[in-house]
């Protein structure tokens, strides 16, 4: 699989509150309605203006705070097509893979990204493609390997039950 | 070698010897969820099997907007309620006076014990390790996929050791170490780590203290956070335990770590986090003066009856100078409040008392900011709009400092009142 997005490109620590605000996490329940609020308290514009296969590059610790699956959810049917960054916090991560939103640890590749970028990220052969260069990035761990091939944990539970 | 809690914990629940680094999968104990029980509930019928695992292992506890602020928030509650009937799950915690804070209640009611491994739809179920529990918040495909199939998978943590010595001078408390030791090492420092806190001022320190710490190893990116299951544990769970499958499990004297810190509290002041992140910090004398419109002592980290006694000896006979919203951790905490006339003193300076639940800590309501306000607070967080507006602002502070600081007006140092 290949992609291609415009980047929008974010610093370090950014929290899941301002991924998706807590004040929605009861009061909009439909996954369809997350993607209108997503990065509202961090970014106006991108909450304006990103459109599906843009890709979101940061620095460390992107998604720390809440256990909040809305976070990860917004994007993903905000049609986000990766998370690039120097580090995640570990139940985004989990979560992340959960709703089979492709996300890649390489710190080098974002340091070489500038915003507004046009990257391209090939995932079979693990390479970032930027103005500036390629970066190699390392394949999943094979124990979530399956859980990504499926397209996400649901799906793979329901294969693992034999419901598939 | 000897082993880490992780490493022991995990390997006597994965039944095999394990190491830091190796990926097992197990059967957690307890699973808990509040309101998002709703959400959950609807991916766990998408997977298509008809039954929980086993409805025992699952708790619910209604907090985090209740009763019911708006008819959305009702319709979610109505969900759970039925639900909870049509599962069969006893664990249930309506809005009633069983009722509380989620992580209160189950550490209170005996659900967080010993060597268990209990997971929970929250990133604040870190807090179960104050009584020895090897716990972890996840998200909500993951809960409902362990709804279904009574099995998650763990990569074993690697494990950082802080050793706290010394005890607190006065106007200090759990709630300053903690915020020091984030400051310290950052919102990433212990990242994806199991943080044990050890040495003999953890000891010296009630299962309140205790929590707190725990519930804030999240904060600094931990996977999970844990104190050793001493008599205080033993004792707190001796009459109430819901299961006797516990073990009290501790982590070898020869263990390796992957990072060691040391604190000595004799060297701690009151301290703060500033806006807009828990590692923002700075020692209270930094900020004292800063103008505040609201106070808010309450959440799952500081609002236990420990921390209410410890405010209310500062607000004893004192009015308070802004709007001060007090929310008791739990029912019983509330009425052991009431008991020990601790809501006489604040109601007598002037403060709200709230019912017992998450109250304004995530922006849902009772007591959101507006814009260009700024809020002194007891909870864990203080992100950009984490009460419920991106322009307010949010100090994070222990129940000392935010008593002395409702009664100034300012942000103040609790030493100068006590």
């Amino acid at each position: 699989m290949k992609i291609t997005g415009k980047v929008w490109k974010y610093g370090d620590d950014v929290n899941t509150d301002v991924i998706f605000p807590g004040k929605y996490t009861y009061t909009v329940s439909e996954r369809s309605e997350m993607g209108q609020y997503a990065l509202e308290d961090l970014d106006p514009e991108f909450t304006k203006n990103a459109k599906p296969g843009d890709i979101i590059v940061a620095g460390k610790n992107w998604g720390c705070g809440s256990s909040r699956e809305q976070a990860v959810t917004c994007l993903k049917v905000r049609g986000i097509g990766a998370i690039i960054a120097k580090g995640f916090a570990r139940i985004y991560y989990r979560n992340a893979l959960n709703e089979g939103l492709p996300i890649i640890v390489a710190p080098d590749a974002v340091d070489a990204i500038e915003p507004n970028d046009e990257i391209t990220i090939d995932f079979d052969k693990g390479e970032i493609i930027t103005p500036k260069g390629t970066f190699s990035f390392p394949p999943f761990p094979e124990f979530v390997r399956g859980l990504i091939e499926d397209g996400g944990l649901i799906p793979h539970v329901r294969k693992s039950l034999g419901l598939e | 070698m000897g082993k880490t809690f992780a490493e022991k914990v995990l390997g006597k629940a994965a039944g095999e010897d394990v190491k830091t680094g190796q990926v097992v999968t197990v059967e957690p104990h307890f699973c808990m969820s509040h309101d998002n029980a709703a959400p959950i509930s609807k991916i766990f019928k998408k997977i298509g099997v008809e039954k929980v695992w086993n409805p025992d292992h699952i708790v619910f506890i209604l907090d985090h907007a209740v009763p019911a602020p708006t008819d959305k928030h009702a319709e979610n509650h109505k969900i759970i309620r039925e639900f909870v009937k049509e599962q069969g799950i006893k664990h249930f915690y309506d809005v009633n006076s069983k009722g509380g804070v989620c992580h209160q209640i189950m550490c209170q009611e005996g659900y967080a014990l010993p060597g268990l491994v209990m997971v929970g739809s929250d990133s604040h179920t870190c807090t179960y390790g104050a009584y020895g529990a090897f716990s972890t918040g996840i998200g909500r495909s993951e809960m409902a996929a362990t709804w279904a199939t009574g099995k998650i998978w763990f990569r074993v943590p690697e494990s950082m050791k802080i050793t706290v010595k010394g005890s607190f001078k006065k106007g200090v408390s759990a709630k300053d170490l903690i915020l020091k030791i984030i400051g310290d090492i950052k919102a990433d420092g212990a990242d994806y780590m199991s943080v044990e806190f050890h040495g003999p001022a953890i000891s010296q320190m009630s299962l309140a203290e205790r929590m707190t710490l725990c519930n804030m190893g999240i904060e600094m990116g931990a996977k999970n956070a844990v104190c050793p299951p001493d008599e205080k544990v033993l004792d707190a769970i001796k009459d109430n335990a819901k299961t006797d499958k516990w073990e009290a499990i501790w982590a070898d004297d020869d263990a390796v770590y992957a990072k060691e810190l040391e604190y000595n509290l004799g060297e701690l002041e009151p301290g703060v986090a500033k806006p807009h992140t828990v590692d923002n910090y700075a020692p209270v004398n930094e900020v004292a003066g800063t103008p505040i419109h609201q106070a808010f002592l309450g959440s799952c980290t500081n609002a236990r009856i420990e921390d209410l006694r410890e405010a209310a000896k500062i607000l004893k006979g004192k009015e308070v100078a802004v709007r001060t919203i007090v929310i008791p951790a739990s029912w019983k905490v509330y009425r052991q409040a009431m008991e020990e006339g601790l809501l006489n003193i604040f109601l007598d300076a002037g403060c709200i008392i709230n019912n017992p639940g998450c109250g304004p800590c995530m922006g849902n309501h009772e007591g959101i900011l507006a814009p260009g306000e700024t809020c002194i607070s007891t909870a864990n967080r203080n992100f950009k709009g984490r009460m419920g507006n991106k322009e307010s602002f949010i100090y994070l502070a222990s129940p000392m400092t935010v008593a002395a600081s409702a009664v100034k007006g300012a942000i103040a140092d609790p030493r100068e009142v006590l």
